[in-house]
């Protein structure tokens, strides 16, 4: 009898679905406020009681709270609210188990393939999107890695039945790995890395070589053969797309700068471990830099011991356009911990609000999204999320709601299930 | 009388001796040529050894061997006189750590961690097991003579050198050979004279050992076989290798170690089984001279000083760590290190690139404090003595070997020129250039025109003109005998001439052409010697050395302290104190420090002795412990090449230099328990140490904590991202039988009657079975953690701890009946197959089920934030705040049985602890000072400092290469400085560095 109880308490509280049969929210119909919110807007002003109000998945009104009449209001009685995280450098939805290589889509066989897609290998039944939408974040830059121009990526929102509604901005950016421009250390070095730095400056040649000829293909038309490689990167050339140069030292992050010079794309910096020591020049040249996760090594054993931590510090007061990301083949999962890398660059000199603005305003003008979304104003989509305490801080961040496009999300995950699973198993409560 | 009867007898046998070394079996393809070699060199400054010089002295040798050496030695009537008036001899150099004449083969491709595995050793015959021992080499049966490298070492006054071939752990012996190029035969004084060994496995194919705490313990267990070989075991056979191992225990012992750290670890085993050896130093032992001094053994010092680096390029130079430019700066110190801390030792030319830098470098050394006579002993008595040869080689006596150098000036100083090396009596003609001096003024006549020559400069070197009216320089070309001179007469172009003639004595001649092409003869005569023409060697004034007088820091890097800190007595008033005891958190309280431990925890407590923190607004926690951690090893943290290594041992290995001390400090970290990584169901013993930054590998050992090991389990022990991996086990089912079978094994050794062989692998896990030695087990699925606690009830013992344990909660019933602890990660997951099932709830699930958790990193980055990693469970469970900071403090504590020593803030325990800036579970938190043992290792204002005096040293040792640069010095393009990262799965897995990343610029999946 209990037992029968306890079902049909769990079917009618919603959450007695496996991660498999949790589905995406349909459209937002009718308008919602939020009310009695502390709401960080993430632009830096915060208002402490403030309201939000949205429809059909916009940002209609953000004030401070009002009575508001023919409307559903929920009272988050001084919670906080803010906006949906972007993860501004993923590998997410196109890796399940990293060391499965079977499950891994992100890593293409070939060296210039720019007209890879990340989208159309974008999981939207990846059993991790749904513990980052648990801890805030709520939009991902889907990037393929791998290669010297790895490929095409996107933007995707994280409540989607398929890559085609995922598409928040598809097609944004082109990705180039900047081959390395120190010397191999002897103790590392392979056969034919004794002159690591020349080949590099070869196979950088090649990259240039490829834009100008790709820049004159531009000029052609028609093609009397079409060139797929050519075509997938004219967008950079109108500044439609995003030129995505991944690399982490000054060397390199110069020539990144002239290459982007040379044929006048819009550059954004992914890594750029060592941006910290080029500020000027970075600013100078209007770079926007997608830092490598503050919660990382230095560099060097003679650097600070908190130098990841403080360099977004660094970059906000040169002016620097930056946010972060958490790189590399592990870059899926760990995305959840996004607020928290944030929260350690507040403990490192900035304030919480520009760590906030790093991850979600920031994120939006680096990908080319602010139009739509990074900030809680009005006209913007309604990507919304709301903790208990600060969502910055593992020790009081708890998500309670989350809204994309006005959509109220579903915050159960594969973990929470498994949890509530042997919660019976050991009769906690 | 009976003295001089028994002389008489001595030369009698000495000259019958003579007579019969005259005989050989080897035929002769010429007409015989008997001859006594006998010359004596007179008028010469001798330089017998390191204490004695005569002056005006003669030195008399026959058939390779010193007659006479003396004042007033009489010159017999059959020598060939050699006046070496102005010139020095001595004797000519020992080099005991050579591989000439015995190269060691290269070591084939193939194999590496993903290849497959070659579990025995290759080498045909009845030799042993493991192809890196190879105790049977004799370097007598293999040494060619090599002219090329002979003269090489002769040119740098070199006479004898100890061989052996370079090539394994155990090496075999070496033999003391001469440089004369003649037959091996004669070169060979001795053919086993010392057995040489190394942490080189070389060119040894075999898997094992693949890590330097595997060839440490293979060294170890060669021992003990050795030792059970005696007793002639039947099932061994013949065994080549042990019964050569064991004959050259008689020899001297010589232990190629290189570097400060691994000279100590070699004479830790040598002091194991009652061997002093004789080590082969690094060149970085100044850095810890101390350490040094106390292995009580004799030194070869090589001279390999680093070349400056081109740091002109600033982001090149970025790379370049302080402590590789310091190193730099401070190489040539080393040498004087060695004299002034009274060890002895002697000199070898190992390990330079360029064999012809000997001298200069010697020389560099000698003006950083190593006296000339301690470098000349160094060069000859002492390695004539560690092998045995004094009475043969070393010195200039009668009877000794006729090895002796003639030089131009006291060997050391930079104008010195060795003319002649002999050695066994030959004459190795170095440079003859200068044996005449010719400096001086001649008279010279060109078809009957008269002009001064004058001949100045050094010796060896000499440059000349005519002086009249305008002194013309005069390009001089001599090679031994010929001379060449250019003479153009700007404004008297007639009398341009080419000369090129013989020189002879006092008088020169030969002919020449005009500038007009007609032929001329000359003459040139001289009138005065080298003391009328006075010195003008225009040369640089030669720069008095600057002295290095940079301190040597302590660990050698930037963040290493000039001067240890000390233990205080300290007192925090007005903290928030986390006591992990029952009184919980206490607000506004002190906690009193003396002596390195916890005095007493109260409200106003006074203290006038102790030094004052004001706690006020801060948290003081006990010290983080990290239960899983691989920082601070070296040499690899995995011996992967068999599946059951209990034998190795990271405490052999610790690195107390490695910078990830130093920054887990400023996380708080006061203890890391440093494991064997997890490629083998059964690793290596592991070392609990604590964070004393700065101190040496002994010092860092948590003292009288119990031993522990590494067990691992799943995907990582059957090599799933192998493709061809034949090592066994390949499956869960397989894991469980090693771990059945390797204490099936270790039951039946400890029944074994007296007499057995003592197996170091089964030792330690008959310690484990009484109880003597615990687990922490990384593992992660529910079965396989079963499976693992039903082998160990099965032997009688508990799994201590489960480490990563990421499916912990699936079976924390089974594991709280078991008795196990936990210590998980806080939130990982979906790196591989086996934790696609891991959830964040896991510690709190366990620790709901009654079992002691803890949070561990098993990463050097993530260990500076394991407060953090706590405050997940508290986010996503929910676990008090309380519980959560136990689970990086006292419950490690617990599961590695130190809680009654540290894990709390309890009066007697020491004290380790932690003031933070905020509640140590709030991402805002830092750490302010870590004290370990009443010590501050880590302090957030004095680490400011640090960071300045970095970039102030790092500066100006820039400046100082760029310096060396102008000035001529060679150097070497800018090297990065990148280290090696230890990982849990893999050894020394290039993308697991920082290198590797910027390398790839992708970053491979961490492995945990």
């Amino acid at each position: 009898m209990k037992k029968i109880l306890l079902f049909i308490a769990l079917l009618i509280s919603g959450v007695a679905m496996a991660q498999e049969n949790m589905h995406p929210s349909p459209a937002q119909t009718g308008t919602i406020a939020l009310t009695n919110g502390i709401i960080h807007i993430g632009n830096g002003q915060v208002i402490e009681n403030g309201m939000i109000v949205f429809s059909n998945g916009k940002i209609r009104d953000v004030r401070a709270t009002a009575s508001i009449a023919d409307v559903k209001v929920i009272d988050l009685k001084g919670k906080h609210v803010y906006p949906g995280v972007i993860a501004a450098s993923t590998n997410l939805g196109l890796v399940e188990v990293s060391a499965v290589r079977s499950t891994a889509d992100y890593d293409e066989v070939g060296d210039i393939n720019p007209s890879i897609r990340s989208l159309v290998a974008y999981n939207t039944d990846s059993k991790v999107i749904n513990t980052l939408r648990s801890n805030g974040v709520l939009l991902a830059h889907v990037v393929p890695q791998g290669g010297t121009i790895s490929g095409t990526s996107s933007v995707v929102q994280l409540d989607a039945w398929n890559w085609e509604d995922a598409a928040y901005k598809a097609d944004n950016g082109i990705h180039f790995n900047m081959p390395s421009l120190v010397a191999v250390p002897a103790q590392f070095r392979r056969p034919g890395d004794e002159d690591r730095v020349k080949q590099s400056l070869e196979k950088i040649e090649r990259i240039r070589t490829f834009f100008r000829e790709a820049k004159a293909y531009h000029n052609q038309a028609p093609h009397p053969q079409v060139n797929l490689k050519l075509e997938a990167v004219q967008g950079l050339f109108d500044k439609s797309k995003i030129f995505f140069v991944h690399c982490n030292l000054v060397k390199e992050m110069m020539m990144a700068i002239s290459m982007a010079k040379e044929f006048d794309f819009k550059l954004v910096l992914v890594g750029a471990d060592d941006s910290w020591l080029m500020t000027d020049m970075l600013k100078q040249n209007n770079v926007a830099v997608i830092l490598s996760q503050p919660h990382s090594v230095p560099e060097t054993d003679d650097d600070d011991v908190d130098q990841p931590y403080k360099t977004g510090a660094a970059l906000q007061k040169a002016g620097i356009l930056f946010t972060i990301c958490q790189d590399g083949g592990d870059g899926f999962w760990r995305q959840r911990n996004l607020p928290f890398q944030a929260g350690t660059m507040a403990a490192y000199g900035l304030t919480k609000e520009q760590a906030l603005t790093a991850i979600t305003l920031s994120a939006a003008k680096i990908l080319g999204i602010d139009n739509i979304t990074g900030s809680l104003e009005t006209g913007k989509d309604a990507n919304i999320v709301i903790s208990e305490g600060d969502l910055l801080d593992m020790k009081s961040s708890k998500v309670t709601q989350a809204f994309i496009q006005g959509r109220e999300i579903n915050l159960d995950n594969k973990q929470k299930q498994l949890f509530e699973r042997y919660k019976y198993k050991y009769s906690i409560k | 009388m009976k003295k001089k009867r028994l002389l008489f007898v001595v030369a009698l046998l000495i000259l019958q001796g003579l007579r019969i070394n005259a005989q050989s079996t080897f035929p002769v393809n010429d007409i015989a040529d008997p001859k006594e070699r006998c010359y004596a060199f007179i008028n010469a400054t001798i330089v017998t050894n390191a204490q004695t010089t005569l002056q005006n002295a003669t030195l008399v040798i026959r058939k390779g061997k010193i007659e006479a050496v003396g004042a007033k030695a009489a010159v017999p009537k059959d020598a060939v006189v050699v006046d070496c008036k102005g010139k020095y001899i001595y004797p000519s150099f020992i080099d005991m750590y050579s591989d000439y004449g015995t190269d060691a083969p290269q070591r084939a491709a193939g194999g590496g961690f993903r290849g497959s595995s070659q579990m025995l050793s290759n080498t045909k015959g009845a030799y042993g097991w493991n192809q890196a021992i190879r105790s049977e080499t004799d370097a007598a049966k293999i040494f060619a003579v090599n002219d090329a490298k002979a003269k090489e070492l002769r040119a740098i006054g070199f006479g004898t050198v100890l061989t052996h071939q370079m090539d394994g752990i155990s090496r075999g012996t070496g033999a003391v050979v001469t440089l004369a190029t003649e037959k091996e035969n004669m070169a060979m004084l001795k053919e086993k004279a010392s057995a040489n060994y190394s942490f080189n496995k070389g060119s040894s194919t075999q898997d094992y050992p693949t890590s330097l705490m595997g060839c440490i313990a293979l060294l170890r267990q060669n021992f003990l076989d050795a030792q059970w070989y005696k007793t002639k075991p039947v099932t061994e056979g013949t065994n080549l290798s042990l019964q050569a191992f064991l004959d050259n225990q008689s020899l001297p012992q010589i232990f190629d170690a290189n570097d400060k750290w691994n000279d100590l670890r070699a004479d830790k085993v040598g002091d194991e089984f009652g061997v002093q050896y004789i080590i082969k130093a690094g060149g970085n032992e100044y850095q810890r001279i101390g350490e040094v001094k106390a292995t009580n053994a004799s030194f070869i010092v090589p001279l390999n000083f680093p070349q400056a680096m081109d740091v002109e390029d600033p982001a090149d130079a970025r790379f370049v760590s302080l402590s590789d430019m310091k190193h730099w700066e401070m190489a040539p110190t080393n040498p004087a290190a060695f004299e002034k801390a009274s060890i002895n030792f002697a000199l070898t030319t190992n390990g330079l690139k360029e064999t012809n830098i000997f001298l200069a470098n010697l020389r560099k050394a000698i003006q950083q404090g190593l006296s000339e006579q301690k470098a000349l002993k160094a060069l000859t008595e002492t390695p004539a003595t560690l092998l045995g040869m004094y009475d043969k080689v070393g010195s200039l006596e009668a009877g000794k070997l006729a090895n002796f150098l003639i030089v131009s000036a006291p060997v050391f100083s930079d104008k010195a020129v060795i003319y002649q090396n002999w050695i066994q009596g030959n004459k190795y003609l170095l440079k003859e250039d200068g044996w005449q001096d010719i400096r001086g003024n001649y008279t010279l006549v060109i078809n009957n025109t008269t002009n001064t020559l004058s001949i100045k400069g050094e010796a060896g070197k000499p440059s000349a003109e005519i002086i009249g009216v305008d002194t013309t320089k005069v390009d001089l070309t001599i090679k031994d005998k010929l001379v060449m001179m250019v003479i153009d007469f700007k404004k008297d172009s007639i009398h341009s001439a080419r000369l090129n003639g013989v020189i002879s004595e006092e008088n020169w001649g030969g002919t020449g052409q005009t500038v007009a092409g007609s032929p001329i003869s000359w003459t040139a005569t001289k009138t005065s010697g080298q003391s009328a023409v006075a010195d003008t060697a225009k040369g640089k004034k030669t720069e008095s050395p600057v002295l290095v007088t940079s301190p040597v820091t302590y660990p050698f890097n930037g963040y290493g302290f000039t001067e240890m800190p000390k233990q205080q007595n300290i007192l925090i008033k007005n903290a928030t104190v986390w006591t992990n005891e029952k009184e919980g958190i206490l607000a506004n309280s002190d906690v009193l420090i003396k002596n390195g431990k916890i005095a007493a925890i109260g409200k106003n407590l006074s203290d006038a002795a102790a030094k004052i923190i004001d706690g006020t607004g801060k948290h003081l926690s006990a010290g983080i412990i990290d239960e899983h951690s691989h920082i601070a090893g070296t040499g690899g943290i995995n011996e992967c090449s068999q599946s059951v290594t209990s034998e190795v041992r990271i405490a052999d290995i610790i690195d107390p230099e490695d910078v990830d001390i130093y920054r887990q400090l400023s996380g708080g970290v006061t203890s890391s328990h440093i494991l064997h990584g997890s490629c083998n169901t059964i690793g290596g013993q592991t070392q609990l140490i604590k964070l004393r930054w700065g101190a040496n590998a002994e010092q860092l050992r948590f003292a009288g904590s119990d031993p522990f090991i590494k067990f691992a389990l799943g995907e990582n022990v059957k090599r799933s991202y192998s493709n061809s991996s034949n090592r066994f086990p390949d499956t869960r089912m397989g894991v469980e039988q090693v771990l059945t079978d390797a204490f099936t094994r270790a039951r039946d050794y400890e029944a074994m009657g007296p007499g057995k062989r003592r197996d170091l692998e089964l030792d330690a896990l008959v310690e484990i079975m009484n109880k003597k030695r615990f687990i922490t087990c990384h593992s992660y699925v529910q079965s396989e953690i079963t499976s693992a606690m039903r082998v160990a009830e099965k032997f009688g013992f508990k799994v201590n701890t489960f480490t990563h344990i990421l499916e912990g909660y699936k079976v924390a019933d089974k594991m709280k009946a078991h008795g196990a602890n936990a210590s998980t990660f806080s939130d990982w997951w979906s790196y591989k197959m086996e934790v696609v099932d891991a959830i964040p709830q896991n510690a709190y699930l366990m620790q709901k089920e009654g079992i002691n958790v803890a949070i561990n990193s098993d990463d050097g980055e993530m260990a500076r934030r394991l407060n953090q990693e706590a405050a997940k469970s508290v986010k996503y469970t929910d676990m008090s705040e309380e519980d959560a900071l136990k689970m990086v403090t006292l419950n490690p504590a617990t599961m590695l049985h130190v809680a009654d020593k540290t894990g709390s803030i309890k009066a007697g325990k020491d004290a380790d602890l932690v003031l933070w800036s905020d509640n140590p579970l709030s991402i805002y938190a830092k750490a302010e000072k870590t004290i370990v043992d009443g010590v501050v290792y880590y302090d957030i204002e004095k680490d400011k400092l640090l960071r300045e005096g970095i970039a102030k040293e790092r500066a100006r040792l820039i400046q100082k290469m760029i310096g060396a640069k102008k000035g001529g010095e060679k150097t070497s393009p800018a090297t990065p400085s990148f280290r090696e990262r230890n990982y849990c799965e893999e050894d020394h897995h290039e993308g697991k560095t920082f290198w590797g990343r910027i390398d790839n610029n992708k970053l491979s999946t961490d492995n945990q």
